[in-house]
Parts: structure tokens; sequence; C-alpha cells
């Protein structure tokens, strides 16, 4: 019953949609502009339906209804709570329905709230959104009914990938996915602006929360599913420039792009064709993301739910909707007016740098990625991993960096390098007996690694630098953001480039007894005894790890293995300190009995996670401070309107 | 101070630069999608003569299996099997409807009991020649064989033509038999 109720919501949802884009698209017609009233309670009933279908899901994985194909093909009665909970979106199918409940809740929201936007674009925006949703309704309904019944139900589910089982499984894909539909909104508003012609600073503050939003997720998602790759994988490695993670790397790129463009824009009306652009191409970038992820067209360690069909649905969807985006961007390009000027010096300039920067790097891990493809086509297969993403983006990261020292206290529209000498010499200063420190008192080190110890503390001072002389109780919100995502930059490059510095790495065959060194740490293996879990059972070795001769702590990796489905996976335990971390692995046992271990001394490699932490909250910040500011002005408006309805009385 | 301007594509070819990058992406993955290069990694054995074996009989009611038979001038099909292994009761049909049509196959039993081979001949027929019992995998491994089941179409010279990793599926058989005739 409930997954009927699921599909009819589902279905009615759909329908909402097309009278939604009908309706949106003659309502821009002097003729039937009377139908623009339905445009935003439609948008917002189609929110709640779909909504109500996704608690449907929900309600069955929770209740493990076996008689939907669904639930039986990737749940079991005997998973934990949390994992019937993520397995409603850790299979194709729920993940499909998630992404348009996120999408339609968040148009629904648009529909609600914002008032800045010119009505026309307004609708046009909104006609926009139901568009894109169609495509995934349609997708949902023809191709992956999440909701289909089996004839007979089997006495027990299939269960759920053990590499999925995972505490970060249940927060890791949501995440990305609100990044995702965020940029679908902002797609959204830059095709209603392209539509009605009507680029310019209140386009620009109306696409900016949800950009902000956007990012703030995908930031998160990155970062979660860094660290997830980190301790689940078991290879110590926290990022391999493998497609999935470039999929969303992509994105977050193009957003970072659009973030700052957006700013621009806002702020000085200028970069207005540019801003469009890179609002069709933040969209595109996160279906090019999710194309490749689906369609198995390149190998990943990700494969979880690939199906070429599904490729070819994505890959129609992609054509239409970017395709038809990137037209109309050619067909009025030339009639946004060019937006205001800006001096060569001048804090434009240094955003138009990064822009360009942001965009480099992009370029380069979509070329990257795709080369495989390119060459296998012409009959030759080759791999392409670090030796040639590392030094190639870096080739536009560092230039980037440098730049992000001194942008932020130039001044807007035109500014001079000699009212900031100080601004730029502290930094240059750090960075040089940064580097100095390096190459003198460490042993020799990597080109790479010792530029980025070199640049993360000379980049953490500038940051700080708009808050000089400054009262900091009246700085905005939105400027504290600024300084602690730039902050967060700084702390996760300190982080990536000490990992790839100091890392030291111990593999050694072991019994119980035997001890080890790795870097500071001294490591014994006490023992190792067979453990059970909720539904594996592992074999967990008891490791006593001494910090250069302090009190040892116990850590305890474990070699699970999965019955429902069959499967092992590693876990590996890590030890926390301030100043590093200790990661050990248990591997198979050898045939002389001796088991083998595998450690990792990685010093500071936390700070890539905490800065990534700071990044988003530097974006919840200056998110939050936008938000503010738009209710003062709404609620203003609202006093406004009411004093003048009393007058009139 | 020179006055710079913003990066705002002038109307032009410029602003069909996206569209036209976008359409070199999409024939790409196109391509890449409906003709997909062979990932396979063809085994290093392809081309090479079978290493000289002579294994014991894995049965009594088949002589056992050594590399002279490989030279008789017909291509053979060599599977390579276990009892306790489920996929390979699961080709067991395919294997007989290959023996139907006349292809000569000997089979090599990994790690196996002879009462075991015997049970699982009983229950799921017996299309093999011959069958050799292949106790400690040497002569699995030999023959660049990682797992069972496996088959092999070895020439009439006793050469590797091709290596089929997996069981064989229904829809398999067809390419089985031209691999066969390829290597006549």
């Amino acid at each position: 019953m409930i997954a009927e109720l699921g599909l009819a919501m589902l279905w009615m949802a759909a329908a909402l949609a097309v009278l939604q884009l009908v309706a949106g698209a003659l309502a821009l017609r002097p003729a039937t502009a009377h139908l623009a009233g339905i445009v935003r309670p439609v948008a917002m009933l189609q929110g709640v339906l779909v909504a109500c279908a996704f608690a449907a899901l929900i309600s069955l994985f929770l209740s493990t209804d076996l008689s939907v194909k669904l639930v039986a093909e990737n749940s079991h009665s005997a998973k934990p709570f949390i994992f019937k909970l993520a397995g409603t979106w850790g299979n194709h199918e729920g993940s499909m329905l998630m992404w348009v409940t996120i999408m339609s809740l968040a148009g629904g929201f648009v529909a609600l709230i914002e008032k800045r936007l010119r009505e026309e674009t307004l609708i046009a925006t909104l006609a926009g959104q139901a568009f894109v949703s169609l495509g995934f309704y349609a997708f949902l309904l023809l191709a992956s009914n999440p909701f289909t019944r089996l004839a007979e139900p089997p006495p027990e589910g299939a269960g759920l990938n053990p590499l999925l089982q995972d505490i970060g499984l249940a927060f890791h894909p949501p995440t990305l996915y609100v990044g995702y539909v965020g940029l679908s909104i902002a797609f959204s508003f830059a095709v209603g602006a392209l539509v009605t012609r009507d680029v310019g600073p209140a386009f620009a503050c109306a696409m900016r929360p949800w950009v902000l939003g956007a990012w703030i997720f995908l930031t998160l998602g990155i970062t979660a599913g860094s660290y997830w790759a980190y301790y689940t994988l078991g290879w110590g490695g926290w990022w391999f420039w493998d497609p999935v993670e470039n999929a969303s790397l992509m994105p977050w790129l193009a957003a970072t792009a659009l973030l700052h463009s957006c700013s621009v824009l806002a702020a000085r009306n200028a970069l207005r064709t540019w801003t469009v652009m890179l609002g069709v191409i933040a969209f595109s970038m996160s279906m090019v993301g999710t194309f490749l992820v689906r369609s198995g067209i390149l190998t990943s360690v990700h494969a979880f739910a690939v199906d070429p069909t599904r490729g070819t649905f994505i890959l129609a969807l992609l054509a239409i909707y970017i395709g038809g985006a990137l037209l109309l961007f050619a067909l009025r390009a030339g009639t946004v007016t060019e937006g205001a000027r800006f001096a060569v010096v001048s804090r434009e300039s240094a955003l138009v740098f990064n822009n360009v920067m942001l965009c480099g790097i992009l370029g380069i891990v979509l070329v990257g990625t795709l080369y495989p493809l390119l060459t296998e086509a012409m009959g030759v297969k080759v791999s392409v991993g670090p030796p040639y993403f590392n030094p190639v983006s870096a080739v536009f990261a560092i230039p980037m960096m440098l730049v992000m020292t001194v942008g932020p206290v130039l001044r807007w529209r035109e500014d001079t390098g000699g009212r900031i000498t100080w601004q730029i010499a502290v930094p240059a200063l750090v960075m040089a007996a940064a580097l100095l420190a390096v190459e003198l008192l460490l042993a020799p080190i990597n080109l790479l690694p010792a530029l980025g110890l070199a640049i993360a503390p000379g980049l953490a001072v500038a940051s700080l630098q708009p808050l000089v002389g400054r009262n900091l109780r009246r700085t905005p919100l939105p400027i504290y953001g600024m300084v602690v995502g730039h902050f967060g930059i700084a702390v996760a490059l300190f982080g990536m480039a000490s990992e790839g510095a100091f890392s030291t790495e111990r593999l050694a065959a072991m019994n119980p007894g035997d001890s080890q060194q790795v870097g500071p740490f001294k490591v014994t293996l006490s023992a190792i005894d067979p453990v059970a879990g909720p539904n594996w059972t592992a074999l967990q070795a008891t490791v006593a790890a001494s910090y250069a001769g302090a009190e040892p702590i116990v850590l305890h990796p474990q070699a699970r293995t999965f019955a429902n489905p069959p499967g092992n996976r590693t876990e590996s335990a890590l030890l926390t300190r301030w100043n590093g971390q200790l990661y050990s692995v248990l591997g198979e046992e050898g045939e002389d009995g001796r088991w083998q271990m595998r450690f990792w001394w990685k010093p500071f490699v936390p700070m890539i996670w905490y800065g990534g932490a700071l990044v988003a909250l530097g974006g919840l910040l200056a998110l939050l401070g936008r938000v503010a500011r738009d209710v003062r002005r709404l609620v203003a408006i609202d006093k406004i309107a009411w004093r003048r309805e009393r007058q009139g009385r | 101070m020179s006055e710079a301007t913003a990066p705002s594509k002038r109307p032009g070819l410029a602003v069909w630069l996206p569209l036209g990058l976008f359409a070199a992406f999409l024939a790409l993955v196109f391509v890449g999608l409906y003709w997909p290069a062979d990932r396979e990694v063809s085994s290093a054995f392809i081309g090479k003569p079978l290493p000289v074996f002579d294994l014991p009989p894995a049965t009594d009611e088949r002589p056992g299996l050594a590399t002279p038979v490989f030279k008789q001038g017909k291509p053979r099909l060599l599977n390579v099997f276990a009892s306790w292994c489920v996929p390979c009761a699961v080709e067991s049909s395919q294997l007989a409807a290959l023996a139907k049509q006349g292809v000569e196959i000997d089979g090599v039993a990994i790690r196996d009991r002879k009462e075991d081979v015997a049970r699982f001949l009983g229950q799921y027929g017996n299309p093999f020649a011959r069958i050799g019992k292949d106790d400690l995998s040497q002569v699995q491994l030999a023959i660049g064989s990682s797992g069972v089941p496996e088959t092999f179409v070895v020439d009439s010279k006793g050469i590797i033509r091709y290596q089929h990793i997996g069981d064989i599926r229904p829809e398999d058989v067809p390419m089985i038999m031209r691999k066969l005739a390829e290597a006549q």
C-alpha cells in the first residue's frame, strides 16, 4: 500500500512539473500572462508531493518490506537501523529519488521566498527548474522505478555492499546531492535570466545564497568523501584523482569560481556574461559527474551503481539541458550588455584571475579524467594519475594562492600597489622565511610539498589581513566568512604538503609480541583475536602504540568479513594526535604464521580535513550573513507596505 | 591606470565555443559508451604452446590428460573445473551443447577427489574426453589460469589461442565456436 501510494505521489509530482513548465512558459507571453499566478503554488506543491514519495520509500526500507524489489535487493532485516535508513539512498533508484526530492523542495522554496527578482525572470527560472526536474522524473518513472513490487517476496533481503556499510555513507551522498541540486537552482536562475535578458545584480543576489549553500555542501561532501576513502579503503592516501573523486571536484571548482564572480556581479555589476556562463558550467559539471559515475564509462574504485542504459539516459538529459542552455547562451550572450569597467589593479581583476585559474584547474581535471577515454577510442590504454594531476594543477593553484594573499585587501574598481605595500610585504616575508626554513633545516623534500609548506603560513597570515583596522564587532559576517574560508585553504594546504613531505610507511610481517618503529612511534603487536559485530565477524589485532616512549595507546585494526552479501573489508585503526595521525592496517596471515601489518605516520594530516571543514564554515558564515540581511530587508519592505496600507485607509 | 574590460566574451564566434566543446565531449562519451574499447587484459599465454604435462585420471570413467593429445591436428577446448565450484555446475549445459556440436573437450579437475568428480559428472553430465587430476594446481598455474572455471581454446598444434575466464554463458557459445574455427 505504501509503495503504491509513493508511486502515485511521484506521478502526480511529475504531472505538476509538466504544469509548472507549460504554465511558466506560457506566462512569459503577454496573451497568457495571467497563468503566472499558478506557477509558484504548483512549484511548492510539487516539492511537498515528491518529499512524501521519498518518505514512503524510507518507511519501506525501515520496515524492510521485502515485497518491494528495491528493498529486497539492497536491504536485510538484520542490518542496524542507521544502515537501513542509509540503504534508502545507497542504491541507484533510491538515490535518484533523493535527488529529485531535494531538487523539487529547493524549487518550492525558491517559489516561496524569492522576492527580489523581477517576477517574469522568476517565472522563467521556475519553468527552467521544472524542465530539469522533468528529465529526472522521466528517468525515475520510466527507467528506474523505486517502488516496483516482487510477485514473490524473498524470505530475506540481499543486503548492502560491505564497503558501503559505513556511517560515512549515511551522510556522504546526500551531502553531495544537496550540493549538485543547489547548482541546479543556480542553473535555472541563469537560464531564467538569459530568457528574460535580465542579467544584473538582482539576479546575482538571488542566485548567490543557492550557490553558497551548494558550495558549502560540496565542500563538506568532498572533505568527508576524502576522509572516508582515507580510512575505509586502507591505502593510507587521502586523494587518488579517481574519476569519481574528480567528478565531485569539478563542480566544486566551478562553484568556487561562480561564487566569486557572483560577488563581483552583485557588488559591482561587472562580469555579467561570465557569471551566467559559470552558472551553466557549474551544473553541467554536476551532471557530467553523475554521468561519469553512473554510466561506468570510466574504471573506478567507486563502481557501485554502474549500468550503461542508465548512462544513456543521463547522457540524453545532459545533451538536452546543457546543450540547450549553451545554445541559449550563444544566442543571447550578445544581448547581455557589458558590465561596469574596472582597472588592472583592483579587486575585480584579482577575482577574475582567481576565476581563470580555477577554470584552468577545472579544465585540466576534466581533460585528465576523459583522456583515457580518448586514447581508448584510438586503441591505446592509459591510466592518468597523480604524476599528471599534481604538477599540472599546481601550475594553476600556486599563482592563484599567491593572488589570494592580496585580492581581499584590494579595493573595488581601482587601486594601487603602493597603498597596500605592507599587506603584500608581510605574507611575502612569511613565505620567504618558511621556504628558507624548509630548505635549510629539513632533509631535502620534493618541490611541491616544499612550496606548499612555504605558501601555507603566508596565506594564513594574509587571510587575516582584511580584519586589520576594522571594528571587529561591526564587521559583517560575510567578511568573517571570507577570512575563515581563506584561512581554511591555508590549513588544508599545510596538511597536504606535510603529508606529502613527511609521511613514513612501514610494512612488516609480525608475530604477536613483535615491535616496529614507525616515525616517532614504537608499535607492538600484542594479539590477534576473532571478534563479532552486528552483521560481520572479524579478525582483530591489538596494537600498542607508544609515542616517543610515552604510555602506549591501544589500537584495534580489523579485517572484517560480511555475511550478507559476502565480502571483506579492512577496518583501519587511527590514532590522532595534535601533530599527526598513526594509521594501522591488519593484512593477511602469511604462510609462516606471521601477520602482514601496515603502518603510516602522517604528520599534520588531519589538517587537510580540518581545513576543509573551516572552508565550509566560512561559507556558512557568509550564507548566514547574506540570509540575515535578506530577512531584514524583507521585513522592512513588509513594514513599509503595511504603513502605506494603513495610511491609505 | 589602463582600463581593462571584464572577460565577458564579445558577441561573435567565441560565444559558440562552449557549445562546440560540449558537442565534442558528447561525441567522445557517446563513442565510449556505445563502442567501448576492449578493457580485458589479454592473457600473456595466448600464442604460446601448452606447457608439457601428464596428469593422472581424475575419474575411473575417463583417461588422464597429457600434452600430446593437443597436437593431433584438431583444435580442442581445455576446461579447468572442480566439483566444488558452483559456476562450473552452471556452465555444464553450455559444455554439453558444445560437445554435441562435435567439439572435443578435455578437463582438468583442480584439487578434487575421485568420488566427488564422479558424483559431479553424474549429476551435471560428462562432456569430457579426458580428465586430468591436478591436485596442486600445478598445470592450472602453468597455463596461466587463476581460478575455476576457465576454458582455453587450443589449436591443432597445441598453441593456446583464447582464454575464457569465468563460466561460459549461453550467449558465449557462438563466440567459442568462432574461436575454435579460427584456430583450425
